[in-house]
């Protein structure tokens, strides 16, 4: 028989962390038939096969045993020849780069790594779900900026130095973000980098959806002048490459950071999973032209999106990259949740409310637009349908 | 012809889906409706597009379900990798449902469908019997199915995403 406690095993930083607001969602959801989710955070396309192929074969060659803790050194060559190509920043594939399960593992490590206890860490809003919850695991206090509408969600570099004291040590930036889409442009990211190095502080750039912009050049926080010294550069395969279920993400940084966040993965991890591991390595080898596919396929369907809300009467500006829009909804008068329960209730279109990415998410809603073109059409009428009932 | 990105790009979205409505196509390409009709217009009279067609599925319909030929290949294997090499660069070609490495009589057994008796000839004679290491071909054309195994024509499309994710 089971024993009735009072006490609690569960630890108090654990204890403290609020539950997400998607999973709330994805319950309601999940239950319903006929639903056009446009609330989900991932890919629409399948892994390309020549990935999946080259991750097969490496089962069928018996490569099943763990690679280095830092990954594969072939991998994390590809990794530094990619940051090079791609986004023209150098790293030593041998002591600069670490394979991660998901930039997930990447964000933990990275907060791991560099937090005492009571530091704080600077987190914008609307923002990814795990940031906050992750400074707190790790022992740190996450001090929240919030970026608005008006501003379409840029980040202003006088909101940091508000908000700096003398124990904050990193700021997280998102870039092209997750929920808002928006994407700092290279003046605004040297705006920010000096105050970062005003105050000498760190940067944890997720760079996760780097490969997903669509207009104009793409300026990662770690190619801004004086700033690769002081980035932890994260990114993977998840977003860009459509292999989010592949788990396999990355970091970079400078070897003092990189070799302190291995020391907790060779402990925590040992290193990430081997057959993913070759597929990345053909993502990186020969999946250019896909990844070019799936970019151009998500801004039309961008173009088509965003257009058709502002028809429909929800302001939404036009977001820069990843594959979110995020249109306001205030003039309906509801609250964020309440829009976003009635459209699914009402007319089954599934999307995520803006505040579970953050306060100033409020008035928001996140709308995937990584569906076919059909569902789009589809959750544009139904929309149009129910904002003319309210 | 020159074309511009945007021409290009109406090309592409109209090669996949040719009924797409022009709203949508304009939308898509960040031009107003008006340019855009302009510009298939454009394309449609220079013959850029030549024409608009449906994709079919004939085993549908009753009497058009198209032909089905079983073909024993004879090869010389090469030293090394064996019948491998050749079996994929008969694999490789889509027309070819299956291939197997067979005991007895001949090595390879191809599997082809085709709209026609003569589509599948054509294979046969233009690309199959002229690899280098096919010494001789036997085609067995299917007359009725009676138990048809592993052609699934929708696979690949259902969305195995969950509904809310962050
Ligand atoms: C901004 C952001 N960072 C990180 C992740 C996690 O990515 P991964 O699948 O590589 O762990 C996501 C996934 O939704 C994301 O949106």
């Amino acid at each position: 028989m089971r024993q009735q406690t009072k006490k609690s095993y569960v630890s108090e930083t654990v204890s403290r962390l609020k539950p997400s607001g998607i999973r709330r969602f994805f319950d309601l959801a999940s239950g319903m038939e006929g639903v056009i989710s446009l609330g989900v955070g991932e890919p629409d396309f399948v892994t390309s096969w020549n990935i999946r192929e080259a991750s097969i074969l490496s089962l069928e060659q018996g490569y099943t045993s763990y690679t280095a803790n830092a990954g594969l050194l072939e991998l994390r060559q590809e990794i530094a020849a990619y940051l090079m190509r791609k986004f023209h920043v150098e790293y030593n594939p041998e002591t600069e780069i670490l394979v991660t399960v998901g930039a997930s593992q990447a964000l933990d490590l990275a907060m791991r790594a560099i937090i005492n206890p009571g530091d704080e860490v600077i987190v914008v809003e609307p923002c990814f779900v795990a940031y906050e919850p992750l400074v707190a695991l790790a022992g740190g206090t996450p001090v929240l900026v919030e970026t608005h509408g008006d501003d379409h969600f840029k980040l202003r570099p006088e909101q940091i130095e508000q908000v700096i004291t003398d124990r904050t040590k990193a700021l997280i930036i998102c870039s092209p973000n997750n929920p808002t889409g928006t994407v700092l442009q290279k003046e605004e990211l040297e705006a920010i980098g000096r105050i970062v190095k005003k105050y000498d502080l760190l940067v944890v750039a997720d760079e996760i959806y780097a490969e997903l912009t669509y207009d104009g050049t793409y300026t990662s926080v770690a190619a801004v002048d004086g700033m690769w010294e002081r980035t932890i550069l994260i990114s993977g395969f998840s977003k860009g490459f459509a292999m989010t279920g592949w788990r396999l993400g990355f970091a970079a940084a400078p070897n003092e950071i990189l070799q302190a966040m291995l020391k907790i993965h060779q402990y925590a991890m040992m290193c990430a999973p081997t057959m993913a591991q070759y597929g990345a390595l053909e993502a990186l080898r020969n999946g250019g032209q896909d990844v070019e596919y799936m970019r151009k396929s998500y801004r039309r369907r961008r173009n088509y999106f965003v257009q058709s809300l502002n028809e429909i009467g929800l302001y939404c500006h036009m977001p820069g990259g990843a594959f979110y829009a995020f249109p306001s909804i205030q003039s309906t008068g509801l609250t964020s949740e309440q829009f976003a329960e009635r459209l699914l209730f009402e007319e089954k279109v599934a999307v995520v409310p803006g505040n579970v990415f953050g306060a100033s998410g409020e008035g928001y809603i996140r709308c995937s637009y990584a569906s076919s073109l059909e569902q789009l059409q589809e959750a544009i009428k139904r929309m149009k349908r129910f904002l003319e009932r309210l | 012809m020159k074309l511009s990105e945007k021409e290009v790009e109406i090309i592409e979205i109209l090669e996949k889906d040719a009924r797409i409505p022009m709203e949508t196509l304009a939308k898509m390409v960040e031009l107003t409706v008006e340019e855009t009709e302009a510009i298939v217009k454009k394309l449609e009279e220079t013959k850029v597009i030549v024409q608009y067609a449906a994709l079919v599925d004939w085993r549908k319909v009753d009497g058009h379900e198209g032909v089905t030929a079983m073909i024993d290949v004879k090869v010389t294997p090469k030293r090394g990798v064996g019948f491998d090499e050749v079996a994929e660069r008969i694999y490789r070609f889509p027309e070819v449902k299956s291939v197997y490495l067979m005991s007895g009589a001949y090595d390879l057994s191809v599997v082809i469908e085709g709209r026609s008796m003569s589509e599948v000839a054509q294979f046969v004679s233009e690309k199959l019997s002229t690899l280098d290491s096919v010494i001789s071909t036997t085609t067995h054309f299917i007359l009725k199915k009676y138990k048809h195994d592993g052609t699934v024509f929708d696979q690949g499309d259902q969305d195995r995403r969950i509904v809310v994710s962050p």
